[in-house]
């Protein structure tokens, strides 16, 4: 979907895939890859990437980044396909590969 | 049909008629609760599962056409991976794996009708089970609202299984459900298998169920046109990173307003009530031990500790409709790294705010922290918020001791003086906090934040309802046991052995509790305690606020039987202002609560980090009340 969002151009390279992790408030895009093998925490990268695909995280997907916390801007609220919004901190953030959708 | 009953829910049931066994499942924030609430109504029992401590919720119904159907609410889940003890409950349950529960004929996969992705690819999980079930849409007229439609049929026919919408609070909602479980239960079911050969789905599996539920979701769902809802909106203000930190403190400031002001006057109801009791008691029993027992002894001792029912009921009733709102789960988002500074997880905010009125549902609520270590971290702190059962003691000393006074701007001294030992509350906490994750946790990673932020709606009266209603009945149930049974021990323990007949020194002096006391006071003598208050804090291991009736009887039973006085009087007259402080302090840390314990105990399945828990809390207590005794006796307080 191409859709004209002056939101989404704030702060984010447009047209270049990036990690949700890095993404401000008001990027909007689609995830194209959900790979959490360089995360570092006490999971596996194989569980943190199931937790993530069971919050319906997954390629296909759309993402926007909706509000983030005050220190270090972290963690950070997304609502996924426009219908479910969750909170994950940008480390883990860090596993959703996505493209700005502008 | 063989089932199992619990007794108190066999009272409920017609002998010979045979109950059909119905579960409900699905994930998180999907309304299921009040999908149980509006089956069942008060006909429910809350338990533990055997041998753990997550919460077995079964109920009974009939249903229009008279069909007796006992119905269990699963605890919510994502997945049937089952990553913590309430999810292993609910995949358990499902697999017939949990002995004591016989596997449900029947599943209801209850969905949030406005948001089907996650719901859906869990109910293609169950469907791979093989046993019988529907899938409710529940929320039905929040999705029409909103403009999304849902081809019902369509949906059955692709997913193999019936489907019927529900609105879960409202009673015209629920006509279809109950219409659809008479059609289903006119004829007997088949007689369950457990499914054997059952494999958790890897990243490849899930993927796969993923792009299942959302083909489906593509071809039976019609979502409306990007619009910009109510929740993003009112997000707006409550995530924002300021003022949604502003607004979560004021909610809190009021809630805590509201628990001192709001509760005084049915507090004061109940208080004339015992008293009255007291004196019906006088007229109507002869003088001597047995009304000795009952007044000074059950009355005195039960009713110091139902008073404090109303603070309970109002702070559950402010954490009921919070978390029925949906912004529990924001405040959480807003505090995960201001907590996260002192070693603990956005998700303890709620376990911790629950500790404010009992430590027991908030150790018990930080199953939803998935982290072993964030859940061991906050179940270690969370026996230091500042519990109702603290409140009585500090209400008792502070009315005798600080003088009631403005320092400034109509700030009371007295209020200033609570609201400080609160803080210190918190503020050792997050120090206990801090210091664990340097020293047990150095090498551990971070666990990972991940949480659903439901859209808000309106609260249901009628969960609030039920959720108080089991609140204050657990409460009064410990009321009418544990403290009950601590008070008959302390009573005889002041009482017995009886005193010489011509004596003139207060009966006892010659007790048990006097012994004991006396036998403590070397090692209490440096923070400033007297025997009476080493007598008090035995049974105040039981619970914290049967110190203060533990003082009340010590008092009343040393006082001569004309002047019983008033409690907080005769303490001004016994202690020195050193030792009051000096007792607050050991208040704030004191690990006197054997329930508190064993629920640690049993939530992390050793005695372990009771122990720890114990013994970092006593620490605590015996050295702040003496640097605080020591200290005000420097002052010339002593």
């Amino acid at each position: 979907m191409l859709r004209q969002d002056s939101l989404s151009f704030r702060g984010n390279k447009p047209s270049q895939a990036m990690t949700l992790g890095e993404a401000r408030p008001g990027f909007s895009g689609t995830i194209l890859a959900v790979d959490a093998a360089g995360v570092e925490g006490s999971l596996p990268a194989d569980e943190l990437e199931r937790r993530l695909l069971e919050m319906g995280l997954m390629e296909g997907a759309t993402v926007e980044v909706r509000h983030q916390g005050l220190i270090k801007r972290d963690p950070i609220a997304v609502r996924i396909n426009g219908q479910a919004s969750f909170a994950l901190r940008r480390r883990e953030a860090a596993a959703i590969f996505v493209i700005s959708n502008i | 049909m063989s089932h199992c009953a619990d007794a108190p829910e066999r009272a409920g049931e017609v002998t010979g008629v045979q109950v059909a066994r119905i579960a409900l499942i699905g994930n998180p924030n999907c309304g299921k609760t009040a999908l149980f609430n509006a089956l069942t109504g008060s006909r429910q029992h809350v338990a533990n599962y055997p041998g753990v401590t997550v919460e077995r919720k079964a109920g009974l119904f009939t249903t229009p056409e008279g069909r007796t159907v006992r119905v269990l609410d699963l605890p919510g889940t994502y997945s049937l991976r089952a990553r913590s003890p309430d999810e292993v409950i609910a995949r358990n349950v499902v697999l017939g794996r949990v002995a004591s529960e016989a596997l449900p004929e029947f599943l209801l996969c209850v969905a949030d009708a406005t948001d089907l992705r996650l719901s859906l690819r869990l109910a293609l999980e169950l469907r791979a089970l093989g046993t019988p079930m529907a899938l409710v849409l529940n929320m039905a007229d929040i999705a029409r609202h909103r403009g999304i439609v849902i081809d019902e049929q369509k949906l059955a026919a692709a997913l193999g299984m019936p489907v019927v919408s529900s609105v879960a609070v409202r009673k015209a909602g629920m006509k279809g459900l109950l219409a659809f479980l008479d059609e289903k239960l006119s004829r007997p079911l088949p007689e369950p298998v457990a499914a054997a050969d059952w494999q958790a789905p890897d990243r490849h599996g899930l993927r796969d169920l993923q792009r299942e539920a959302d083909r489906l979701i593509a071809v039976c769902v019609t979502l409306p046109a990007q619009t910009y809802s109510t929740t993003a909106r009112i997000d707006k203000v409550l995530l924002h990173p300021v003022a949604g930190l502003v607004v979560l403190f004021a909610i809190l400031f009021v809630m805590f307003q509201a628990v001192f002001t709001w509760a005084q006057a049915p507090m004061d109801l109940i208080t004339d009530l015992f008293d009255w009791l007291g004196v019906l008691a006088a007229q109507y029993l002869p003088h001597g031990p047995v009304l000795s027992f009952i007044r000074d002894g059950v009355l005195n001792g039960v009713g110091s500790v139902v008073v404090f029912l109303p603070q309970i009921l109002i702070l559950f009733f402010f954490i009921l409709v919070l978390e029925d709102f949906g912004y529990m789960a924001r405040a959480a988002f807003l505090m995960d790294r201001i907590m996260g500074g002192a070693g603990l997880h956005g998700r303890a905010f709620i376990p911790l705010l629950s500790s404010f009125a009992c430590a027991i549902p908030g150790i018990m609520a930080t199953r939803v922290i998935d982290g072993r270590r964030d859940r061991l971290a906050t179940i270690l702190v969370a026996p230091l918020m500042t519990c109702s059962a603290r409140i009585p003691v500090y209400t008792l000393i502070i009315g005798a001791f600080i003088p009631d006074k403005d320092v400034f701007w109509g700030v009371q001294l007295q209020g200033l003086v609570m609201f400080g030992l609160y803080a210190l509350g918190i503020v050792a906490a997050l120090g206990v906090s801090f210091i664990m994750k340097r020293l047990i946790w150095r090498k551990a990673q971070h666990d990972p934040f991940l949480l659903q932020l439901p859209d808000y709606k309106l609260p249901s009266p009628r969960s609030v309802g039920i959720g108080l209603y089991q609140r204050g009945k657990a409460f009064l149930h410990r009321a009418g046991t544990t403290i009950f049974s601590m008070m008959i021990v302390i009573w005889a323990l002041c009482s017995l052995p009886l005193p010489p007949k011509d004596t003139v020194r207060p009966a006892i002096d010659y007790s048990a509790a006097a012994w004991i006391g006396h036998a403590l006071a070397p090692v209490f003598a440096p923070i400033g305690f007297n025997w009476q208050i080493n007598v008090a804090l035995i049974p105040g291991m039981a619970a914290r606020e049967v110190a203060v009736a533990a003082l009340g009887t010590v008092y009343s039973i040393s006082a001569s039987a004309d002047d019983p006085g008033h409690l907080g009087g005769v303490l001004a007259a016994h202690w020195s202002i050193a030792t009051a402080l000096a007792l607050l302090a050991w208040y704030v840390f004191s690990p006197q609560c054997a329930s508190t314990l064993a629920t640690i105990r049993r939530e992390t399945g050793g005695w372990r980090w009771a122990a720890l828990v114990f013994v970092y809390m006593l620490v605590l207590a015996y050295g702040s009340a003496f640097i605080t005794y020591q200290a005000a006796c420097a002052f010339g307080l002593g």
